[in-house]
């Protein structure tokens, strides 16, 4: 018999067996109350769990619920416990793993998104061709002076990691990023 | 109910209409007003002890013996960062405590007042769950909250932490609600096991030809109830069984089936069943590092089972087959049912084999010591003890140590509850105040902290708690003037240099017993031992013990650190050459 099979309403089931590092996104939907988002935390620093990115805020403004997005790597077995450590927490409502919903629809990943300011200094030719790339990547200039621009960009962390990169001989000074906020697709809710 | 009161009033009217009967604590500024209301009343007995750890691990012991949660009293400050040791302890050993704590006024948080620290910061990791009660309106619906997070689910300790201000405030009180679990909004842990998965776990016990049962707090955790319906799957399925630590005495040591403790410290028929098995059935254990010894040699033939409440506790270790999430009594009486119903059977020859097997690897007697008719032996101490003790209602809590491995390894335990020890977080210090509290919750019973020299210093405060409010607990002092398990590592892993593990200068137990208005023994030869121990089961007030033994016996058998289970170090194999090169410089590195 193999575990894989049990037709149980647990996770477990469908762990693969590998010892290879993932990144996943987990979505969590918490009671925005004092301290939560530190027991998060706490509980990844505590146990030694990988932050890649992390957002928050709250979505439902009458029912004091949080959504946080939380960006991981590490190997199935440790995503698998984090879900479930985090799961466990008092405070947290739901856990999904948008990254597994996402291969069971046979998707290859969630939505994300991700917002970054990016400030670039320069002049002549250097400036030109920065406009030039930002129009390419749809960036927006949100504020310039002859000297600067600030570049407001959305996108994938891979699309916002290269246009950073692009950026760097070209004056970059500053970036603020927000991490990733991510939903699955189709119709259904967390 | 509903009416006004203050925040101090609601505090002691919650405690009540959760039926609690008795509180631990210590008074400080920031927790006056509730104890203004602890001296008005006769319903909640208070117990003043001497340091609030010694609270926090006395409500350990009342918790862990009766099955209810144990509940705290402290002050800010000081008074919180005094009963880290004793959540944590909590926390690893899942036992159900309900902490309050003072604090300075709301309007003083965050100024470094007086007494002032960030308890539910400082407690965050410690504690299953923690509140910082800001408005008064608040504080019932906590306080309730609080003890169905401590009992429900995995039990754990939570803490509320009560600004000073709040104490005082008036608000309007609100009872418990009849289903707590219904009405909480997020925290409703599952108690009922998926059947296809027990289903599943019947086929691969019903086909087993080497099977074992592994069993570990979590039956303990489950009520009186999981342990009866244990003793029944044991009884219908004729496997063998064993457990950890923190599991001793839901199968009784004196059972047909029984195999002894496993782990570390465990019996070698207890460990070599789990190495050689086929399938093991895990009931409330979590796969923990003292039981699995090195993880990719650990019972490489075995498909598992695991029940377990706690979905975290699944496959964190341990890759498992059949996972069950459920609580343990509720799943087993499914699994009882489902195997009779079935009328499943284990296969009768391959089970008069593995028994067969297991009859040689008792036959090897791992427990056995050389005797000494001049010295005590630690290990006949313990057995002495267990048999002038047979019959009797008797609670045991232990330190930690080398003592406490013997307690286990001798002791027999026959029920459940009746077991005290820090398994988890192996805390120095926490037997004294155990049995202190289980000597709370049962007057009548006999209460025997077994305990090491050097542990029972480390709260030794507590004697005075038991004069003052009449508790005769035995603290029974294996004394051999060291630290005997860090003496013991030393020559395990450090070429036997002690560093610091000598006790010099001991106080007189004796003396000291007398000094805090209890009872002194001590005993130093193997006759006299007998009477002594009688005497002292006599005394109707606090004793110390003070049994003088064997300074350099080593607790064995042992798995070294970094080893499989059948890499077992026996006591008749473990001469000085065999200890010394026992761990490899891998194992070194490991605790």
């Amino acid at each position: 018999m193999n575990a894989q099979n049990v037709n149980a309403p647990s996770a477990y089931f469908m762990a693969e067996v590998s010892d290879k590092t993932e990144t996943h996104t987990l979505s969590l939907l918490v009671d925005n109350e004092p301290g939560v988002l530190a027991r998060v935390i706490g509980l990844f620093s505590g146990r030694g769990y990988n932050i890649d990115s992390l957002t928050v805020s709250e979505t439902e403004h009458e029912a004091h619920l949080s959504r946080i997005t939380i960006v991981t790597t590490g190997t199935p077995m440790v995503i698998e416990q984090i879900r479930h450590q985090l799961d466990r927490l008092v405070p947290v409502h739901r856990v999904t793993d948008l990254t597994v919903q996402a291969r069971l629809n046979s998707i290859d990943a969630p939505l994300e998104r991700e917002l970054a300011l990016v400030k670039v200094a320069g002049h002549g030719e250097k400036r030109l061709e920065a406009l030039r790339l930002a129009d390419a990547f749809r960036a927006t200039v949100i504020d310039a002076t002859t000297e600067h621009f600030v570049f407001e960009i959305t996108g994938r962390t891979s699309k916002i990691e290269q246009f950073i990169q692009i950026m760097k001989p070209l004056g970059l000074v500053e970036v603020s990023r927000t991490g990733v906020a991510a939903v699955q697709r189709g119709p259904e809710s967390l | 109910m509903t009416r006004e009161m203050t925040g101090a009033e609601m505090v002691l009217q919650a405690l009540k209409d959760q039926g609690v009967q008795h509180v631990f604590g210590y008074p400080g500024g920031a927790v006056l007003p509730i104890y203004d209301e602890i001296i008005q009343q006769d319903d909640i007995q208070h117990i003043l002890v001497r340091h609030e750890q010694g609270a926090g691990h006395a409500a350990e012991g009342y918790a862990r013996s009766t099955g209810k949660p144990g509940v705290v009293l402290v002050t800010s400050g000081p008074g919180a960062t005094n009963m880290v040791t004793a959540l944590t302890d909590a926390m690893l050993d899942s036992i159900p405590l309900v902490c309050l704590t003072g604090q300075v006024p709301t309007h003083l948080i965050g100024t470094d007042a007086f007494q002032e620290c960030d308890t539910v910061g400082i407690t965050r990791n410690c504690t299953k769950h923690n509140w910082l009660v800001r408005n008064v309106n608040d504080l019932p619906r906590i306080l309730h909250e609080a003890f169905y997070v401590a009992t429900s689910g995995r039990p754990g300790p939570v803490v509320i932490d009560i600004p000073k201000d709040v104490q005082f405030a008036k608000g309007i009180y609100q009872g418990p609600t009849a289903t707590p679990a219904a009405a909480h909004k997020s925290y409703r842990p599952q108690v009922k096991g998926d059947i296809t998965a027990i289903r599943h776990a019947i086929e691969l016990m019903a086909n087993a030809k080497k099977p074992v049962f592994y069993t570990g707090g979590g039956v303990i955790n489950s009520g009186p109830q999981a342990s009866i319906l244990l003793r029944e799957l044991v009884q219908l399925t004729g496997f063998p069984i064993t457990s950890t630590l923190m599991g001793l005495g839901a199968y009784p040591a004196s059972g047909e089936n029984w195999l002894g403790m496993l782990g570390m410290h465990g019996t070698y028929e207890a460990n070599m069943a789990m190495h050689d098995c086929d399938v093991m059935i895990c009931i409330g254990a979590r796969f923990d590092d003292r039981i699995t010894g090195r993880i990719d040699a650990f019972a490489p033939n075995a498909r598992k089972i695991h029940i377990d409440i706690d979905p975290s506790s699944i496959n964190k270790i341990v890759k498992v087959d059949v996972p069950i999430i459920g609580d343990v009594g509720h799943v087993l009486e499914d699994l009882v049912r489902l195997w009779r119903t079935s009328g499943n059977k284990a296969d009768p020859s391959a089970m008069k084999a593995w028994w067969g097997q297991i009859n040689l690897w008792r036959a090897r007697n791992c427990l056995a010591y050389t005797p000494n008719s001049d010295v005590i032996m630690p290990q006949y101490a313990l057995q002495r003890l267990a048999a002038l003790t047979k019959g009797r209602d008797t609670y045991i809590s232990t330190e930690v140590g080398q003592h406490q491995m013997w307690a286990a390894q001798y002791l027999g335990f026959e029920s459940p509850n009746h077991w005290l020890t820090s398994g988890g977080l192996g805390t120095m210090g926490y037997g004294l105040p155990a049995i202190l509290g289980a000597q709370v919750a049962h007057p009548d019973a006999l209460c025997v902290c077994v305990a090491g020299d050097a542990s029972v210093l480390m709260n030794m405060q507590e004697m005075s708690t038991a004069v003052q409010f009449g508790l005769p607990i035995k603290i029974f002092i294996l004394n051999n003037q060291y630290m005997g398990m860090v003496r013991q590592w030393q020559q395990l892993l450090h070429g036997n240099r002690l560093s610091h593990s000598y006790m010099e200068s001991l106080p007189d137990f004796v003396k000291l017993a007398e000094a805090y208005g209890g009872v002194g023994f001590r005993v130093d030869k193997p006759g006299e031992l007998d009477d002594a121990i009688l005497e002292m089961i006599a005394v109707n007030r606090p004793v110390l013990f003070d049994c003088r033994v064997a300074n350099l016996a080593n607790c064995f058998p042992m798995i070294p650190s970094g080893k499989a289970h059948n890499e077992m170090l026996l006591p008749d194999e473990a001469n000085d050459e065999a200890v010394a090169n026992a761990i490899s410089a891998e194992g070194k590195a490991l605790v």
